[in-house]
């Protein structure tokens, strides 16, 4: 890698503004960060560590009785204090590539960074959550915008994360065989108002929400009330899978995760 | 009850110790005092004409003590291929030159372009961006059919076309036709052996070093074959005299073949240390090893077997596209002929067997040995077609391939080779009884209750091991022999140095040879170690590949030991006033046979080197005996495997409920490793069937270039420990070497790619997928759906 500085701050505000610098970027757990600066394919000057912020840490239940989850706050916590509360989504955290990575990998890092193929993008978009940063407090389904894209402006921090706590969920998740990324992951999350279905690994516009499964499921939740595959058109073709294979995946996966929820 | 010592007995491997405790020295541990280090500039093309390299900005960048292109490798030799395979005309394979630093082209993406040599690695790697290219990009030839089309773009310009050679061998034309022509029942199989990185756990480093007041160049680098490495380097590239150079390969974490072959960056770091009057360092990255390290596999095979109206083989045909890369690395050529060719009859009395193969130049990374190096490819072929026969003729497919069994030994093939020995029955029926075949039934319906569809698939498998006599293989065309040596080197107080040709990358050999000689001596087998991977220690050995070590190296090792006891019995038959003839040797103690007089081994040992009481005039002082052993035959390693998979059918995904491999190793001599070494093979070759793929585009760019793409087994893809069976109670001994061994290191990664395959087919024909005949490696669950649905 170059060589860049590195700062440390300990709260939100010292870290808003040592990102204020040019070229500066935030580091979260770095388990995406550091392999691109290992490659040389970044370059920044200044790297802010948000790891040594407390208040950025940690799993609680707020007055709504939401989940509220620091964004600094890694997948081996969520997965043990969450297991209690949200007990879906710890699953998806305790199984999030290697106990390595989910030391160091952050619930705020993985949502900004809104990598394609990323367990926690499925999870917030199906539970409905709220992306809280320094600034503002973003709704799930404003949240995502495409592949790697997110609705943050430039140097702004994911402090928190807050996920509605559904009446019955499950997550289900088809490894890709190399990375063990999802190849087709999918969050089912049922709440008074509905069902919520949220698609990960399957299209090259990222995280989706199947709606036609979402409809079917809010008048019966049950696997056989799944609809068919959606059209493969749109879904990312590789060397572990075509489109179609993908499509035929979200509707296995979907099926599968509406019978683990119960 | 077991042996607690001595051959048969499974002492723990002692180098574990150091290796479980970071206290292991590999090369990249090796830091010379005042190293440079080196990034090499790679091509991210696969075909393109160099107009210029220009290296001006790169050489003012701090840190830069000198940047190398191929022009500074002009006269220098190039890289050269250890096997002369000669065509079916007669005429000798194309060879074409592989520079170490590229010149005028580049072949493939990873050819290394630049060098640049600085203080640090990092201020290399910030110069190397500073070196601007001037490289026209050319079309890519990555697929073999392709690039033997009439006009297909020539990756070597001077070639008339991209053909290394068209090889023929076995039985002849006329006499194969007639046996297709009579045949009740022909069945043919097109299959894909896919290609794979090796993978080691340890990438590939180089450090050169060179004394100018001596005029002496040392080499630490990660090889399987240091002597090798010396003789290919030092005589074909570099011209420096064997007494100049030193190579050393220290501990080495895995080598599977792609350690064998000389590497540009190793001839870089011995020549650039005396250009640069520094020693230079190398140290692979994991992504420089997927580009780098010469890849396994990359067979298209056309097979046809022909059977009577009884289901007696008759023939097998096979055409083979064989894929060399862009350079001939030191042993490809031989690999998908004289390894995989002489295989091809497998355990079956099949009486006509005739191989053709086309070796490919390609714009991809070489391609040469690994792990099985042709013995994989011909198993898969023969045990793929005739699990699709069994099929097509509504036969059991064990009874099929056991009516076939050659039953008779020695048996000389129609493709050469002569298997000295073998029992393919009890392998089989061992295979059956751990497999509790008789209750698949059961089990697959147990299966179905759960929306899952269970296969059973069998394989036999025998392999060519203990390469080579060397005789036999220079008349193949190979340019080394393939003989190796040992040293005992007793001391005074009797304890031994055993200095081995054989190098150990993770095989335990320091384990296991002491076992041996202990046992001969009859002494502890902590008096005993092992000295290997340094040319200024041990004797000249041919090294490591090929499951050779103990039936090769192993075999010298006790011609050594046996003259050592020769002349200990002289020493003692003096020390006891008889003849040496009366002198028997058991338990550490020299007995006057008949009598109780004796002497202990340490009495012995003290006599030929404090000489004082001492027959000089007959004997000489000291006890240090070498011998060189060359095999009079291949050994022949068989075994018969089996495995049940379930397929979920809703997403493809194949899962190894159960694994048993019986093989025949002849002698064994720690079950505990040989057992190590087959689990290891196996979840190798469960990784190709069903994981690994190394995959390039129609431009020639990698695609699956690091982990996140390129798959590899974990242990979670392997069935648990109590249905993973290795089993190696039957055995032949081998009727040719002193120790009756016949090599385990590749059986397992021979013998359970076709395993695999047959179980999945099994299981999707159960399924009513009756359609789905075949699919190519790795059956990854993509691939499973698409069969299944006709995609």
């Amino acid at each position: 890698m170059y060589s860049f500085d590195i700062q440390r701050p300990t709260t939100v505000a010292d870290a808003v503004a040592a990102l204020a610098t040019d070229e500066a970027l935030p580091l979260g757990g770095g388990q995406t960060l550091i392999p691109t600066l290992k490659q040389r394919l970044s370059a920044p000057s200044v790297l802010v560590s948000l790891s040594g912020i407390a208040e950025m840490k940690g799993v609680c239940t707020g007055d709504d009785g939401a989940l509220c989850i620091g964004g600094g706050t890694t997948h081996a916590t969520v997965a043990r204090e969450a297991a209690s509360s949200y007990p879906a989504l710890a699953s998806l955290a305790g199984h999030i590539g290697d106990p390595a990575v989910r030391n160091r990998g952050t619930i705020g890092g993985s949502v900004a960074n809104n990598d394609p193929s990323a367990c926690y993008p499925a999870a917030v978009l199906a539970s409905g959550a709220t992306v809280v940063t320094n600034t503002r407090s973003i709704a799930a389904d404003d949240y995502f915008q495409g592949m790697f894209a997110t609705a943050l402006n430039e140097g702004e921090i994911i402090t928190e994360v807050r996920f509605p706590v559904p009446e019955k969920a499950a997550y289900m998740k088809f490894e890709q065989p190399a990375s063990r990324f999802a190849l087709v992951g999918v969050f089912v999350a049922k709440y008074a108002e509905g069902v919520r279905v949220a698609v990960t690994g399957a299209s090259e516009d990222g995280v989706f929400r199947w709606t036609e499964a979402e409809a079917a499921l809010s008048s019966n939740f049950s696997a056989d009330a799944v609809p068919a595959a959606p059209s493969g058109d749109g879904m990312i073709s590789d060397l572990h899978g075509s489109g179609a294979y993908r499509a035929h995946l979200v509707a296995v996966m979907t099926k599968r995760a509406v019978a683990a929820a119960g | 009850m077991p042996k607690d010592h001595g051959i048969g007995a499974s002492p723990k491997r002692r180098e574990d110790v150091r290796f479980l405790t970071g206290a292991g020295n590999y090369t990249d541990d090796i830091n010379v005092h005042g190293q440079a280090y080196v990034h090499f500039l790679r091509s991210d093309m696969a075909h393109g004409k160099i107009n210029s390299i220009d290296t001006s900005a790169a050489e003012g960048m701090p840190g830069v003590v000198r940047i190398f292109t191929g022009k500074d490798f002009e006269g220098v030799g190039g890289l050269p291929c250890g096997w002369q395979v000669t065509d079916k005309n007669g005429d000798p394979m194309k060879e074409p030159p592989h520079p170490v630093l590229a010149q005028g082209k580049v072949r493939h993406v990873g050819d290394p372009i630049a060098a640049v040599v600085a203080d640090s690695l990092e201020q290399a790697r910030t110069a190397a961006e500073a070196i601007v290219l001037d490289i026209e990009e050319l079309p890519a030839v990555v697929d073999m059919a392709k690039a033997l089309q009439p006009g297909a773009t020539k990756v070597h310009d001077d070639l008339a076309d991209n053909l290394c050679y068209d090889w023929q061998f076995g039985t002849d034309t006329e006499t194969t036709d007639a046996a297709f022509m009579n045949a009740a029942h022909v069945t043919t199989l097109e299959l894909v052996n896919n290609r794979l990185v090796a993978n080691p756990m340890e990438p590939r480093v180089a450090v050169g070093d060179y004394s100018r007041a001596r005029d002496e160049h040392t080499l630490y680098t990660t090889s399987q074959n240091p002597h090798v490495i010396r003789l290919l380097m030092g005589a074909f590239v570099l011209g420096i005299p064997e007494h100049k150079l030193r190579v050393v390969a220290p501990d080495v974490g895995g080598g599977f073949g792609t350690k064998i072959f000389h590497y540009a960056e190793e001839a870089f770091c011995t020549f650039a240390a005396k250009a640069c009057n520094r020693p230079v360092k190398w140290t692979s990255t994991r992504s420089e090893a997927f580009m780098s390290d010469a890849h396994g596999r990359d067979h298209v095979t056309k097979i046809e077997l022909a059977l009577d109206k009884d289901n007696n083989f008759l023939a097998v045909r096979t055409d083979t596209l064989a894929n060399m890369g862009a350079y001939l690395s030191t042993f490809s050529s031989s690999v998908p002929t004289w390894l995989h060719g002489t295989l091809m009859a497998g355990n079956y009395k099949t009486p006509a067997v005739q191989v053709n193969v086309k070796a490919v130049f390609t714009n991809t990374v070489p391609v040469d040995a690994y792990r099985g190096a042709g013995r994989p490819e011909a198993t898969f072929q023969l045990e793929r077609v005739i699990d699709k026969a069994a099929r097509e003729l509504g036969v059991d497919p064990i009874a099929l391939r056991r009516q076939n069994f050659i039953t008779q030994f020695p048996y000389a093939t129609p493709v050469a080779v002569e298997y000295d020995t073998g029992d393919y029955e009890a392998t089989m029926a061992k295979m059956e009884e751990l497999m509790d075949i008789k209750g698949f039934a059961a089990r697959r319906a147990e299966s179905e209750k759960n929306g899952k569809l269970r296969g059973l698939g069998v394989n036999c498998f025998i392999e060519a091991c203990g390469i080579a006599p060397s005789n036999l293989v220079g008349q193949l065309g190979a340019r080394a022999g393939l003989y190796d040596a040992a040293t005992v080197r007793v001391n005074a107080t009797g304890s031994i140095s055993v200095l081995v040709g054989a190098h150990s990358h993770g095989q335990g050999h320091e384990t296991v040879f002491p076992q041996v000689v202990a046992e001969m001596l009859g002494i502890d087998e902590s008096m005993v170690d092992i000295v290997h991977g340094d040319t200024s220690k041990i004797p000249f050995g041919m090294g490591t590949y090929g499951s050779r070590s103990l039936a090769v190296c192993g075999s010298a090792m006790v011609r050594a030991t046996e003259k050592i006891i020769n002349k200990a019995k002289k020493i003692a038959g003096h020390l006891l006033e008889a003849s040496d003839a009366d002198i028997e040797l058991k338990d550490g103690k020299f007995t006057v046979a008949g009598t109780d007089k004796s002497v202990a081994w340490g009495d012995v040992t003290l006599a030929a080197y404090v000489p004082h009481n001492y027959p000089l005039e007959d004997i000489e002082p000291g006890l240090e005996e070498t011998a060189f052993y060359d095999p009079a035959n291949f050994t022949y390693p068989a075994g018969a495997y089996a495995c049940e998979v379930e397929v979920d059918p809703d997403t493809g995904k194949v899962t190894i409920e159960k694994f048993v491999s019986a093989d025949d190793f002849g002698n064994v001599v720690n079950p505990m490793i040989v057992e190590g070494q087959v689990h290891g093979g196996i979840a190798q070759g469960i990784g190709q069937a069903l994981l690994e793929n190394c995959a390039y585009d129609e431009n020639g760019q990698l695609l699956s270039a690091s982990y996140m793409d390129y798959a590899m087994p974990r242990a979670d893809d392997i069935p648990h420990m109590a249905n993973y069976v290795v089993d190696h109670s039957c055995q032949t001994p081998c009727t040719h070497n002193p120790l009756g061994v016949k090599g385990c290191g590749e059986a397992g990664a021979i013998g359970s790619p076709p395993t695999v395959v047959n179980a999945v087919i099994d299981a999707l024909h159960s399924g009513g997928h009756t359609h789905v005949s075949h699919i190519d490696m790795p059956v990854s669950p993509s691939r499973v759906w698409a069969a299944i649905n006709g995609q």
